[in-house]
């Protein structure tokens, strides 16, 4: 889609097919390797859930069992490992394959350079290297899913890995295979870290001050400050868990001296503040389209910006709220409820900006203007239960239950993927060099919007009621919700044709992109440039004017 | 759904007591069964006050507190969206700053946040004071089952496994406590406070009981401890609640809360040697006919003899 539109666009130099493709230096081409490279991996995660969700519409294990039909074509395991393996694989790939690689690699590459008016990213070779890293990463954790280990094929010791389960309950190759693959997954993130912010710090265009950077510009800079130091963290932690399973290492073996908790601390010291990666760039991006469809400046811009800022500090800060039923000191667990609640402050700033920035706007309802809007609406839902679920007190009661599934989905499932679908749309025309179906995007919008709420918000029911999660079965008494929540799956997932019906809808039409279809509202840097960009642009660098904001 | 919320729209106050009606009405059909409701939509209702704390801390501070944020930012994007949009407001304001609002929305949610904290701590303060223990139970998990010690009535260690669907309705307990019955309860005394001392043997596991408001991770290595008061007979049942490997959704807690009459004629006979069926059989047979779980109990006291 995306040469095929660019091909009769722009005189200057291409190279060949595979040069172009596979030894990658440009930009906006690795952007778009990586948006295939999510899309995929998007479809294969959904695929992943589909089997969660047939498994629990209804009590009784039916798909993770001897001879249930799909087990007998050979694509899960037939035991309760199975789903097991399948949750793990599913959080996996949908965190590190999908909004990461999206978010980050695909919008963060294709426009953080041409938002500050550079030519290229800093190293572009480097950028290169940070995708095809990505692609082994994501081999070996394919691998690892068709590999022993230990209780039957594949990980199933869940996207945390937490030990024993994850040494001594997973003897086989498959966990040395998954940690591989986040090696390699994190040095991919942390190359294009590194690559982002002396992108934005070294090459922005004469006049692009910082606190005049597109708030997305913000987002990715600090998201990558958090990928630098979280990323390390989670290195760390599982090369202790590989020399722990293979070199006789005690880290986490409390019969040699070690602590399993220790793990916990280390994983959510890193992962914490990944929930915050995966939803940043995603901040930026509903701030960049929100303005444009309100034909309006951004309410707030250095409030917008510092709050990501103080979003991404406290992020930090506030790791062990994963861990009030470990056994921590009293005082420890009042210290992380106080912190964690902080983060809901700067978090309603955003809310209430975006807001702002609508009020007194001329709103265009556009595809990617729905899609924002849903995102403000459902991330406000996951982000309450945020607030809930801060509290140690009740945490108690929810902890591990339905209801933080219900919780992370709100705010991941259907804040950060509605913001990746934001701007897949608010970029289509910009991207690939022709213009997509309104029509179909809006039924994408609405199909997703009323699937996804059918799916995750009966799970607040069923974690209130006590479900824990990542049960392959459970009583009676969850039936009906569980039931509820599958339709809501099937609905997802016509929503998910009708998207890719919009990208071949958009492939055989081939209407010619205007250089900027959404009027006087779309002020940054892309906007200027042609449908697709030139394969090289800004070889003069633009001059920005104090009133860019 | 839509019918509920359209009711929640009145009063603040309204909405709270309609949810606590809500919540109430659950426990009134099933008063001695903690267990989960098909359909249900509140917490789980409590058999111990620390629950009963958190209930309340969720259905009448937290609960109303977060509808009304949600309702109210949907309302304000309602209201962007009817009022200005492109038809209604064609020419777009220009203005990107108001000191004034940036402050209100940073200090008013700072109040709202310290409004929860005050009862926040306060329940996890109350979840860490526990009183003078009257009985010390040790619960260690297993892949996949759960084993109870009572170090100080001397009791050996009991193996408590799920039942499966057969022995369920062997027991003739309903189908809907398949999955979460086991085939020997942690069995304590009504109103005196059980310290709870939890440890694993080879992966982590969890021992959590939706009914006390419970949830403590079993980790190979510590000893964690935790508390509970129950306030009423009755059997209650939880779920292993970290993952812990093939079977994790197969290992149940079942607590049994008994009189201490009841209690401690079980405590005899589980430190008796081997004797008739009748001794075993006996406690059950004075034991309040209040549960419908305490009539299938007397074939439980007879396999527990069976095994010592």
């Amino acid at each position: 889609m995306a040469y095929a539109a660019a091909a009769h666009d722009d005189t200057d130099h291409k190279p060949g097919f595979f040069t172009r493709w596979f030894l990658s230096t440009n930009h906006k081409d690795i952007g778009t390797l990586y948006i295939i490279f999510a899309i995929l991996a998007g479809i294969v995660g959904g695929a992943l859930s589909g089997l969660i969700r047939w498994e629990l519409a209804a009590p009784g294990v039916q798909i993770f069992a001897e001879g249930s039909s799909v087990s007998l074509m050979g694509l899960v395991e037939q035991s309760s490992h199975g789903y097991n393996a399948v949750v793990t694989a599913h959080a996996l790939i949908m965190i590190f394959f999908m909004v990461m690689p999206a978010m980050i690699g695909g919008f963060g590459n294709w426009f953080v350079p041409i938002m500050i008016g550079a030519p290229d990213m800093a190293f572009p070779r480097m950028n290169n290297i940070s995708f095809w890293l990505l692609v082994a990463a994501a081999v070996l954790l394919v691998m690892s899913m068709f590999t022993d280990g230990g209780p039957g094929i594949g990980f199933g010791g869940g996207w945390t890995i937490y030990p024993p389960l994850s040494t001594s309950g997973h003897t086989g190759p498959a966990m040395d295979l998954a940690i591989f693959a986040l090696h390699l997954a994190g040095a991919s993130s942390i190359l294009g870290a590194i690559n982002f912010i002396t992108t934005i710090f070294n090459m922005r265009a004469p006049g692009m001050t910082i606190h005049r950077m597109p708030l997305f510009v913000w987002s990715v800079l600090i998201t990558a400050f958090l990928l630098l130091l979280a990323l390390p963290v989670l290195a760390g932690a599982i090369t202790m868990l590989l020399t722990d399973r293979n070199f006789g290492t005690h880290f986490f073996d409390p019969a040699g001296g070690g602590d399993p908790v220790m793990f916990q601390h280390l994983f959510w010291f890193f992962g914490h503040p990944e929930v915050y990666i995966l939803i940043l760039p995603g901040f930026g991006m509903i701030s960049q389209i929100v303005s444009t469809f309100s034909r309006k400046p951004v309410f707030g811009y250095l409030a917008m910006a510092y709050a990501m800022v103080a979003i991404g500090f406290v992020g930090f800060l506030v790791w062990a709220h994963h861990m009030y039923t470990v056994g921590m000191g009293i005082n420890l667990r009042a210290y992380f409820v106080a912190a964690t609640m902080v983060i809901a402050v700067p978090t309603g700033v955003k809310i209430f900006s975006w807001i702002a920035t609508m009020w007194g706007g001329s709103i265009d309802f556009k595809t990617p203007m729905l899609w924002s809007i849903g995102f403000i609406f459902l991330f406000t839902v996951g982000g309450v239960t945020g607030v809930v679920l801060a509290n140690a007190g009740i945490d108690y009661s929810l902890h591990d239950t339905y209801y933080v599934v219900a919780h992370f989905h709100y705010v991941l499932s259907l804040g950060a993927v509605f913001a990746i679908f934001a701007g897949f749309y608010y970029w289509f025309e910009k991207m690939w060099g022709v213009k997509y179906n309104e029509f179909l995007g809006a039924a994408h919008f609405w199909i997703m919007f009323v699937g996804v709420n059918i799916v995750f918000f009966p799970q607040h029911f069923l974690g209130l009621q006590g479900m824990p999660r990542r049960y392959v079965d459970y009583p009676e008494g969850f039936a009906y919700w569980n039931y509820v929540s599958s339709v809501g799956y099937v609905i997802t997932v016509v929503g998910v044709v009708v998207f890719l019906a919009v990208l071949v809808e958009a492939a055989i039409r081939r209407r010619k992109a205007e250089a900027n279809p959404w009027g006087e509202g779309a002020t940054t840097l892309e906007w200027t440039l042609p449908s697709p960009p030139p394969f090289h642009q800004f070889n003069e660098p633009p001059v920005i004017g104090p009133d860019h904001h | 759904m839509k019918a509920k919320a359209k009711g929640m729209r009145r009063l603040a106050t309204a909405l709270a007591a309609g949810l606590t009606t809500a919540a109430m009405a659950v426990p009134a059909l099933a008063q001695n069964v903690g267990k989960p409701t098909d359909g249900g939509i509140a917490l789980q209702p409590s058999a111990a006050p620390l629950k009963a704390d958190a209930i309340w801390f969720h259905d009448i501070v937290l609960l109303p507190i977060i509808t009304m944020i949600t309702l109210f930012v949907l309302g304000l994007l309602i209201w962007v969206m009817v009022r200005y949009n492109k038809r209604s407001n064609p020419v777009p304001a220009k203005f990107s700053h108001n000191t004034a609002i940036e402050v209100i929305w940073t200090l008013v949610p700072v109040l709202i946040l310290m409004v929860i904290a005050i009862f926040s701590f306060k329940l996890l303060f109350a979840y860490h004071d526990m009183p003078k223990p009257a009985l010390t139970v040790k619960a260690i998990g297993y892949q996949w089952y759960w084993g109870y010690e009572y170090p100080d009535q001397e009791i050996a260690e009991i193996t408590s496994t799920m039942l499966s669907e057969e022995e369920v309705a062997a027991k003739g307990l309903g189908s809907d406590l398949y999955r979460l019955a086991a085939s020997e309860p942690l069995v304590v005394p009504v109103n005196k406070v059980v310290r709870v001392q939890v440890t694993a043997v080879d992966v982590i596991h969890n021992f959590a009981m939706p009914a006390f408001g419970l949830k403590t991770d079993a980790v190979p290595g510590r000893l964690n401890e935790t508390w509970f008061k129950a306030d009423r007979i009755g059997t209650f049942y939880g779920q292993c609640s970290e993952l812990c490997g093939v079977k994790h959704a197969f290992m149940p807690i079942e607590i049994k809360v008994v009189s201490q009459g009841d209690f401690d004629a079980w405590v005899a006979s589980k430190k008796a040697p081997p004797a008739p069926a009748a001794t075993a059989a006996a406690p059950d047979a004075s034991a309040p006919a209040v549960t419908p779980t305490a009539a299938p109990a007397a074939p439980v006291g007879a396999a527990q003899a069976a095994k010592l």
